[in-house]
């Protein structure tokens, strides 16, 4: 079982590398399209890298809403639990 | 603010086409010559991007099968499949296809994304997870959008990964349903089919085998990647296309399941479409029934084309496919302009490839993807070859 906070971090470090030169401090407001410039492609790229990193299954029919960080550890948080 | 202002991105590059005086994503065939020539911007032009593999768009028999139709049925259907639309033609092609995948059950589409999103969108129930090779066609991923299904990816051709998010499921793989492709359309590489078929027999689900770029194109008798590999046992749905190989329009889905036939009356897309014109599936059962009588021979033309102009290319250093295939997709930078720049000066030269770009690519690269047929000589291959020798040092540059 993991906790909110623990998956927060976790998606924290995942998403790092899309930082770059951008500056954007990551937080939980975090929109992963608006401010980490991750497009569709990317995105599912990175789906897949959160699921073989918390070993589950992320359907790809929840991306539509997922906009910030917060929305998606909110998600994984419910199908982790 | 207006409706439109979210094609802004897209009104911005068409225009930059525009100026360049040709549209890569709107050429016109001006006339069209044979099934490897036609006139493109007033000049003779060798067609190496049309998917027509076995170059049976001008094959005199379906030619006159389809005039026939015309004559004796009339333009069009007027309703679908469900309503006025099903002729008898359309259920003999149904047999016809069916006795030759040696299938007990098959259905026919008006288009092969119709095919896709009719059996994606239906077939799959609420929460069945449905497992998708990443680099699937758009009409695949729709298909799943449209439906109800859980879509998970996973990573293309990989074997192991498909059993790792299987193994997630639990107790819910065995009502999975997995989708791969025969030939990817965009690289021409072929899915690892028997390691495929051990992982779905492990966890007892189902598997979907999309074969539009393999149909006529793998097999001892032109069935495709299923035939090839030796799995036809163990493939449950087989999906198609009328478009490629057999020089027409249409779709089709054959199953080793009897109850697809029960299938048909759930699908909207099925449903709610006009179904093929007369014409269409006359030319298609005579294409069936020349693959079924000569596809060897061309499939032998086909896949020399495919050698030759592959070495060719490599030779010439270019970046290509992992495989020979009927798709030879020439890789490039990732700067639009420059693919753009090379895709033009090849039409300048009097070869036209199709022009792909992220993220319709599967590594974010431009890609000149080319395709083969039956239909082109070895001189017209080796004019292909002469005029991507010609664009080197820019392809190396981009």
């Amino acid at each position: 079982m993991k906790q909110y906070p623990e998956i927060l971090d976790a998606l924290y470090e995942v998403l790092q590398p899309f930082v770059g030169e951008k500056g954007v401090v990551l937080s939980e407001d975090t929109a992963l399209v608006g401010d980490l410039e991750i497009d569709s492609v990317k995105l599912l790229e990175l789906m897949m890298e959160i699921e073989d990193r918390f070993d589950i299954s992320v359907p790809i029919n929840v991306l539509p809403d997922i906009t910030t960080v917060k929305d998606l550890a909110l998600k994984l948080e419910e199908l982790l639990n | 603010m207006s409706i439109f202002d979210k094609f802004g991105a897209i009104a911005s590059l068409r225009d930059d086409f525009m100026e360049l005086g040709v549209n890569p994503f709107n050429v016109v065939i001006e006339e069209v010559l044979s099934a490897t020539e036609a006139v493109v911007n007033g000049r003779r032009t060798i067609l190496a991007g049309t998917n027509n593999y076995l170059g049976l768009t001008f094959d005199e028999r379906c030619i006159a099968a389809g005039k026939a139709a015309l004559e004796g049925q009339g333009t069009g259907t007027t309703g679908s499949r469900m309503a006025n639309g099903t002729y008898a033609g359309h259920l003999a092609l149904e047999e016809e296809l069916a006795e030759f995948f040696g299938c007990p059950a098959a259905i026919v589409f008006s288009t092969g994304y119709i095919a896709n999103l009719g059996i994606l969108s239906t077939l799959p129930g609420p929460r069945d997870p449905i497992l998708l090779d990443a680099d699937s066609h758009a009409s695949i991923y729709d298909g799943c959008r449209l439906g109800t299904g859980e879509v998970i990816r996973f990573r293309h051709n990989d074997a192991a990964d498909l059993d790792r998010r299987l193994a997630r499921l639990g107790e819910r793989a065995a009502s999975a349903l997995i989708v791969v492709e025969g030939i990817y359309s965009m690289l021409g590489d072929q899915a690892p089919l028997q390691e495929i078929v051990a992982v779905k027999k492990k966890y007892g689900a189902y598997l979907l085998v999309d074969e539009a770029h393999s149909l006529g194109v793998l097999g001892e008798h032109g069935r495709g990647l299923v035939e090839q590999a030796g799995v036809a046992d163990e493939v449950d749905f087989i999906v198609g296309t009328f478009s490629k190989s057999l020089g027409a329009i249409g779709g089709f889905c054959v199953s080793r399941w009897a109850e697809l036939e029960h299938v048909r009356y759930a699908m909207r897309p099925y449903i709610f479409t006009a179904s093929s014109s007369p014409a269409i599936i006359e030319s298609t059962r005579v294409a069936l029934a020349v693959l079924k009588d000569q596809g060897g021979e061309l499939r032998a033309r086909l896949w020399d084309n495919a050698h030759r102009l592959y070495l060719g290319l490599q030779r010439l250093g270019f970046s290509l496919g992992p495989e020979t295939s009927p798709v030879v997709a020439v890789s490039l930078g990732r700067s639009k302009e420059a693919a753009l720049g090379i895709w033009h000066e090849l039409l300048a030269r009097g070869v036209y490839v199709n022009l792909v770009m992220p993220p319709a690519t599967p590594n974010s690269n431009c890609l000149l993807r080319c395709s083969l047929s039956a239909a082109h000589t070895p001189e017209q291959v080796d004019a292909i070859v002469e005029a991507f020798a010609a664009l080197q040092t820019q392809v190396a540059a981009c």
